[in-house]
C-alpha cells in the first residue's frame, strides 16, 4: 500500500512539475557531449590543455581564477600531469608555464613590491589588483572569478559553453545600452528594453563583448580554431578547474559503489539466513 | 517491556565490572536481548540508518572543523582549499553536504512511518516528543551549516531567515540585533553560527540517548500497531535486526554515495559556488529542499508575523499530534479513511515543497491566467500554496481528531502472532501452520 502511495505522490508531482516558462528566462542551454559528463567521464588531456591556451591568451585579461595555483596544472588528473614526476613543483612543463607569467612579490631584502616570474607554487595571479580597478577597466561591470565558474551557473559547462558561442545581434526593436551585448542565453528579462511587436526576445545583457574569435588563438595540436572549438575547450578546462579532483572522485566512487553493492547483496543473504525460521 | 535483565556475566572482570558499573549488562539489554516485535517491515530500519547518519555528520563535521575558517574573508575559500588541497578533503565535504540532505530524506521517511503507523500514540507519547525536539534541532542546525560556506545563498539565506525573527512585535528588532551580534548579518554572525553548528549536534545526540531511552522503556510500535503479548510476538534484536538493519543501511548507503561520489552538487544550488556579495541579491532566494515545504508555508500568507506564526505552527502541530488524533487503532492499516487522508497529506507535502521552490506568482498550469481572486491569480503557486498549507493543518486539527470519533475501524488482530487477521502482503505462505514452533 505505501508502495502504491508512493507512486501515488510521484504520479501527483508530475502533474504539477510543468515546467513553469516565464517571458524573462533565457535560452535552454546548448546540449554538448562533455567527455568529462557521467559517472564514468574523464577529461581528455589535450582539450584542456589547449583549453588553458584560451584562458591564458583571452580570458586572463580580465577574468580571475583565484582558487588555481600553477602546481594544480601538474597534478594528478591535470592537463599537464606526468607520471615522471609524481610531484607537480617538479613538472618541467608546469614550471615554464608559471614562469611565463609575472607575479606580484615582495622583495624580502628592501620590502618594495616587484613582479618576478612565475613558480609552480604561485596562484594564478589577478588581472586587476583590486574590484573598483576591475570595474574601472571594465565599464562598470565586475568580471567574476573563473574558479568554480561552471559549479557557479544553473546550466554548468553547457550554459559557460552556449553564453560564449550564443552571441548574437539585438533583434531589431531591442535598445541595447552602451557598453551592454546582447546574448540569448544570458539571465535577464529585457521587456524594459524591448519596442517591438510581441514578447521581448528572451536573454539578457551582458557587459562581456564575444571574446573569442575564429583564429584569435593558435593551437599547437593543430586543431582548427574556430569559436566552438576554443569555446569548448576553455569550457572543458573551467570544468577541470571547478573541481581538480573530480575524476579521482569519480574513481573512488566506482569501488565504492562496486564494494557496496557486494556488501548489501552478502547482507540480504545473511538476512534471509537468520530470518529463515522466523513467520513474519 | 524489556524487563528484568537476563545477562550473566561470565568472567571475573565482568562480574566485578557488573557490580558497580552494569555498562556492559546496559549494552547486553539494549542491543542484544533487547526483545523486538518479529514483524517489523523495512520503514521501521530508519531509526539504525538515522543513527550511523548522526555519526558520519559528527566525524566528517569535526574534521571539516579543522580545516575551515570562520571568516567572512576567509570562510568561501577555506571550502575551497578543502574541495582542493586538504587530502579527501572534497570526500570529507561532499559526505556532510549531502549527508545533511540524506539525513533529513531518512528522517522524514521515518516521521511518516510513526504517522502511518500511529506510533505517537500511548504509551509512545514522549517518545514521539523527543523526536520531533531532535527534528527541530536539525532544522536549525542545518540552516546554521548552510551559512557556513559563505556563498550567496548561505548570506542570503541566513539574511531572509533572521529576518523573520523581527516580525515579533516590539521585541523583535531587538532580538534580530542581538541574534546577529551587529546591525547586519556579519562576521560576528558567520562566528556565532558557526560555534552553534558544532554544538547542537552534540544536543542532538543527547536527545537521541532519551529517544532510544524512552523507546525502549516502551518498546517498538509494529506494522499491526498491536501491543506485544508474548514472547512469541518477539526476537531478539541481535541478529535479527542488527542484519535487517544491517542491509537496509548498506542499500542506504548505495543511494547516498551515488550522490557523494557521482553528483555532489545536484541538491544544492549552484548560487552558492558564488561567494557572498551582501550588494547582489541573488535572483530567487531558496532554502534546501528540506525545509521547502515550512518556506511555502512562509510565503502562502501574505501577512509576514502570522507567516512566521503559521510556519512555526506547521512543526507545533507534529509536536501536539499525540493528542489531536483521538484513534485508539494505532495503525493504518485498520483504518482504510484515515490512510486515504494520510496519503493526501504526503502528497500535500510533497506539493509544499514543490511550490517553496517556484516563484509565488508563478503559474501552475502554463498559458491560463486571468482569475484573480483576492490578490493573486488562482493559477498561481501562491495560491496552490495556500491550499496546501490548508490541508496541512487540517489534517492536524479537523481530520484526525473528527475521524477518530466518527470512522470505523477494520477489525484489529489481537496479536502479532494472530495470523487470522494479519495483513495479505506480510504474511508469507505456510505462516498459519504450526505457529509453536516459530521463534
Amino acid at each position: 500500500m505505501l508502495r502504491k502511495s508512493i507512486a501515488l505522490a510521484a504520479f501527483g508531482l508530475a502533474i504539477i512539475a510543468g515546467p513553469a516558462v516565464a517571458s524573462g528566462d533565457p535560452e535552454p542551454p546548448k546540449s554538448v557531449a562533455w567527455s568529462f559528463a557521467g559517472p564514468f567521464g574523464k577529461f581528455d588531456a589535450a582539450q584542456v590543455q589547449r583549453g588553458y591556451k584560451v584562458y591564458r591568451e583571452v580570458c586572463a585579461a580580465c577574468h580571475s581564477m583565484n582558487q588555481l595555483f600553477f602546481r594544480n596544472l601538474g597534478q594528478k588528473s591535470g592537463p599537464f600531469y606526468d607520471p615522471e614526476y609524481k610531484n607537480p613543483n617538479d613538472n618541467p612543463y608546469v614550471k615554464a608555464l608559471a614562469k611565463d607569467i609575472q607575479v606580484n612579490d615582495i622583495d624580502s631584502e628592501t620590502g618594495d613590491t616587484i613582479q618576478r616570474a612565475g613558480m609552480p607554487a604561485d596562484k594564478f595571479p589577478s588581472p586587476f589588483p583590486n574590484e573598483a580597478a576591475a570595474r574601472a577597466s571594465n565599464g562598470g561591470a565586475m568580471p567574476p572569478d573563473l574558479s568554480v565558474i561552471t559549479k557557479a551557473r544553473d546550466g554548468g559547462p553547457d550554459y559557460v559553453y552556449s553564453l560564449l558561442t550564443g552571441y548574437k545581434p539585438p533583434p531589431a526593436g531591442l535598445s541595447v545600452g552602451a557598453g551592454q551585448h546582447y546574448n540569448p542565453y544570458m539571465p535577464g528579462d529585457l521587456a524594459a528594453y524591448w519596442t517591438g511587436k510581441g514578447h521581448a526576445p528572451k536573454g539578457g545583457f551582458i557587459a562581456m563583448a564575444a571574446p573569442l574569435a575564429d583564429g584569435k588563438v593558435t593551437f599547437d595540436d593543430g586543431k582548427p580554431s574556430t569559436v566552438e572549438q576554443q569555446a569548448k575547450d576553455v569550457v572543458a578546462f573551467l570544468a577541470w578547474a571547478s573541481e581538480p579532483k573530480q575524476t579521482e572522485r569519480k574513481q573512488f566512487g566506482f569501488g565504492a559503489m562496486i564494494y557496496l553493492f557486494i556488501f548489501s547483496i552478502l547482507l540480504w543473504f545473511s538476512y534471509k539466513r537468520i530470518w529463515r525460521n522466523v513467520g513474519h | 517491556m524489556s524487563g528484568p535483565s537476563t545477562y550473566e556475566p561470565k568472567a571475573g572482570l565482568e562480574r566485578w565490572l557488573d557490580s558497580r558499573l552494569p555498562i556492559v549488562r546496559f549494552m547486553n539489554d539494549t542491543l542484544v536481548t533487547f526483545p523486538t516485535p518479529k514483524n517489523l517491515n523495512y520503514w521501521f530500519t530508519f531509526g539504525g540508518i538515522l543513527a550511523l547518519m548522526l555519526g558520519i555528520q559528527l566525524i566528517t563535521g569535526i574534521v571539516l572543523a579543522m580545516h575551515y575558517v570562520p571568516h567572512v574573508d576567509h570562510a568561501f575559500n577555506s571550502v575551497e582549499r578543502i574541495m582542493r588541497d586538504v587530502n579527501y578533503g572534497w570526500l570529507i565535504r561532499y559526505m556532510h553536504a549531502n549527508g545533511a540532505s540524506m539525513f533529513f530524506l531518512a528522517v522524514y521517511l521515518h516521521m511518516f512511518r510513526g504517522l502511518y503507523y500511529g506510533s505517537y500514540k500511548a504509551p509512545r507519547e514522549v517518545l514521539w516528543i523527543i523526536g520531533c525536539a531532535i527534528y527541530l534541532v536539525m532544522i536549525i542546525t542545518a540552516f546554521l551549516g548552510y551559512v557556513l560556506p559563505w556563498g550567496q545563498m548561505s548570506f542570503h539565506g541566513a539574511v531572509v531567515i533572521t529576518n523573520l525573527i523581527g516580525a515579533i512585535p516590539v521585541i523583535g528588532a531587538s532580538i534580530t540585533t542581538w541574534l546577529w551580534g551587529g546591525f547586519a548579518v556579519d562576521n560576528a554572525t558567520l562566528n556565532r553560527f558557526f560555534s552553534l553548528h558544532y554544538l547542537l549536534p552534540f544536543v542532538i545526540a543527547g536527545l537521541v540517548v532519551l529517544h532510544i531511552w524512552a523507546l525502549h522503556v516502551t518498546g517498538n510500535n509494529n506494522p499491526k500497531g498491536v501491543d506485544v503479548k508474548s514472547k512469541e510476538d518477539t526476537v531478539p534484536f541481535h541478529p535479527y535486526y542488527t542484519v535487517k538493519d544491517g542491509f537496509a543501511i548498506s542499500v542506504f548507503l548505495l543511494l547516498y554515495m551515488s550522490f557523494v561520489f557521482f553528483n555532489p552538487n545536484i541538491l544544492g544550488d549552484a548560487v552558492n559556488y558564488v561567494p557572498a556579495n551582501p550588494l547582489v541579491t541573488p535572483a530567487h532566494i531558496v532554502p534546501e529542499w528540506y525545509l521547502l515545504p515550512f518556506y511555502a508555508i512562509l510565503r502562502a500568507v501574505p501577512d509576514k508575523l502570522m507567516g512566521v506564526i503559521l510556519m512555526f505552527g506547521a512543526i507545533a502541530a507534529i509536536f501536539a499530534l499525540p493528542w489531536l488524533d483521538t484513534s485508539k487503532v494505532r495503525s493504518m492499516r485498520y483504518r482504510p479513511t484515515a490512510r486515504l487522508y494520510f496519503f493526501i497529506f504526503v502528497i500535500v507535502c510533497l506539493v509544499l515543497g514543490y511550490c517553496g521552490r517556484q516563484l509565488p506568482d508563478g503559474q501552475v498550469i502554463p498559458g491560463v491566467s486571468g482569475l484573480i481572486w483576492w490578490d493573486a491569480d488562482i493559477n498561481s503557486f501562491v495560491w496552490l500554496s495556500r491550499v496546501a498549507t490548508a490541508y496541512y493543518f487540517a489534517y492536524f486539527f479537523l481530520i484526525l481528531p473528527i475521524l477518530g470519533l466518527t470512522e470505523t475501524p477494520l477489525p484489529v488482530p489481537e496479536s502479532i502472532t494472530d495470523p487470522v487477521l494479519s495483513h495479505p502482503a506480510t504474511t508469507p505462505a505456510g505462516a498459519v501452520a504450526s505457529p509453536e514452533k516459530r521463534g
